[in-house]
């Protein structure tokens, strides 16, 4: 029964990529790959499919979010775990992690009524920016890299901290030269699950980010998404256009495969070598 | 526990019985397509079930194309479309032109420019004119506001401004005419091409060609830019949908679009 059950969800999972691919990978071939990838000519109307802008878009978009997302998720966490009395942290923490319930629509509308003006009057540019993505997709993505970077410091057992600290070592020391390191597996887990929630994000990417078809030049600049362009078009789309945003979600699928590998060969590096020890 | 499942099993069957519970008996006639129609069909449609008790229309946006690609599939008996069809289309589908309506070339009302030609549109859209001071403006970037591909206000944009030429790549693309609206109503540098009925005097229409972008101007065919509304529908019409056309057409629907700032047929 069980087993059924488990079957289900994994053969679920395998209809879907098989279809994408099914679907995708003709396309592919018809236009070449290297041609798919590179172009910068995104024009189904007369047959044309080329994703290299929108494959820019996502990466650096994913990226503004990683550096928001680290910087303030893994520095939450700190705090939560390291320096708040457990008063604050019984407030905060459930605080965070309320933040990921709020539906990404709420935070694609914020951003366009509060942050992309703020951007297109004091930055300049026209607001909807890579700018403005990476800070809306870096605040979803804050109660995912928190919460496991909370547990994976939590984890560090307490003897690390006090022998640290009874060896002479400041509490900053303390904190990045021991405690982190310890915990790096935990918190680059962490960041890569938060990396795949914003390489995912399609509403409110679409609501902030412009969606123009060039390669951005900075990060005021308006820029589309892989997944954008797949929710822009696949109301209409049609034929070739169509294999073409299955195409995109191939191409996408294989960026996400790629970083979940990564943060397994990470985790795993990490885990054998405190092991060894 | 065992109630505990018994009591969620019992809400949940609750819960999808309430859904049959929306106060409509009988199926709702489905209008799908452009956001440049849809505000219209929507008053349409009020005033239609107001007069006629006992019809329901729905009407939702999506573009023309997905209205066409709508009515197509059977999802919808009516697909609105805000512009000509296609060789391939004509064959398929049979339209109906419920209006006429301006496509208007705005920009954000503290831009001095009053007016330009339809060469210069056709370069400050296709990239080539990059700053306002071009074309008798301050010094500010141009900044383009596009539709999506499917866009029945694109394609006319496209078929009736840019003919050969591609829009440039930097413009950036928004869903809906309403998005469109609101970009440039807070953009000082903006432009983009809208249905000139849902302009509203929230925004600065251009004169194309020297030809103010009125009502008037339109109806007497004086503006350049005009397209038609169609309503869409795949080979004969429905009873259901032939009733709702012929609404359209009557004096009251007219008379109705005519109010809006479109251009009657009839």
């Amino acid at each position: 029964m069980l087993l059924l059950l488990a079957l289900s969800a994994i053969s679920g999972l395998a209809v879907i990529t098989a279809f994408i691919f099914k679907e995708g990978v003709p396309i592919i071939a018809k236009v070449g790959l290297g041609t798919f990838i590179l172009s910068s000519d995104w024009y189904p109307g007369e047959g044309e499919f080329g994703i290299f802008p929108m494959i820019v878009g996502s990466l650096a978009v994913t990226a503004g979010a990683m550096v928001i997302g680290l910087v303030f998720g893994v520095g939450c966490a700190i705090l939560l775990t390291l320096f708040s009395p457990p008063k604050v942290v019984a407030v905060m923490k459930p605080s965070v992690e309320l933040l990921a319930g709020i539906p990404s629509v709420v935070y694609g509308f914020m951003g366009v009524v509060i942050l992309v003006p703020f951007i297109r009057d004091y930055l300049g540019g026209p607001g909807l920016s890579v700018l403005a993505a990476s800070i809306v997709l870096g605040v979803m993505v804050l109660p995912t890299v928190t919460s496991i970077s909370v547990d994976a410091l939590q984890a560090v057992p307490r003897s690390y901290r006090e022998g640290s600290l009874a060896l002479g070592a400041t509490e900053w020391q303390t904190t990045h030269r021991v405690i982190l390191k310890a915990a790096r597996s935990g918190i680059v887990a962490a960041v890569i699950l938060g990396m795949g929630r914003a390489v995912g994000e399609t509403m409110a990417v679409i609501m902030v980010a412009g969606n123009s078809l060039d390669v951005p030049h900075g990060i005021l600049d308006p820029v589309r998404t892989l997944t954008s362009n797949i929710a822009l078009e696949m109301g209409y789309a049609a034929g070739d256009h169509r294999k073409a945003l299955f195409a995109t979600g191939v191409v996408l699928f294989v960026i996400i495969m790629i970083l979940n590998t990564m943060a397994l060969a990470v985790s795993r590096r990490r885990a054998g070598k405190v092991q060894a020890r | 526990m065992k109630w505990l499942i018994a009591a969620a099993a019992l809400a949940l069957v609750v819960v999808v019985m309430s859904f049959g519970f929306g106060g409509r008996k009988g199926h709702a006639l489905n209008v799908v397509g452009s956001t440049s129609i849809q505000p219209f069909a929507e008053m349409l449609a009020q005033a239609y079930q107001e007069s006629h008790p006992g019809q329901y229309v729905d009407v939702q946006g999506g573009g023309s194309t997905a209205g066409i690609q709508a009515a197509e599939n059977g999802l919808a008996e009516i697909g609105m479309c805000s512009r000509a069809l296609k060789k391939e289309e004509a064959g398929v589908f049979t339209p109906n032109i419920i209006a006429y309506d301006g496509l208007a070339i705005v920009v954000h009302p503290s831009n001095p420019v009053e007016g330009l030609t339809l060469q210069q549109i056709q370069g400050i859209f296709a990239g080539q004119v990059a700053n306002w001071q071009e074309v008798g403006g301050p010094d500010r970037p141009i900044r383009l506001i596009t539709r999506e591909e499917g866009s029945g206000t694109r394609e006319a944009f496209t078929k009736l401004v840019m003919q050969k030429l591609r829009i440039s790549r930097k413009a950036l693309t928004q869903e809906s005419n309403g998005a469109v609206k609101e970009l440039v109503k807070h953009d000082a540098c903006a432009i983009g091409y809208m249905s000139l009925g849902l302009v509203m005097g929230e925004l600065r229409s251009l004169k194309v060609d020297g030809v103010p972008a009125t009502h008037e101007d339109v109806s007497a065919k004086r503006y350049p830019l005009v397209r038609p509304f169609l309503f869409v529908t795949k080979g004969k019409p429905t009873e259901a949908a032939q009733g709702f056309i012929d609404y359209v057409f009557s004096e009251p629907g007219q008379a109705l679009l005519a109010k809006e700032g479109l251009v009657r047929v009839r």
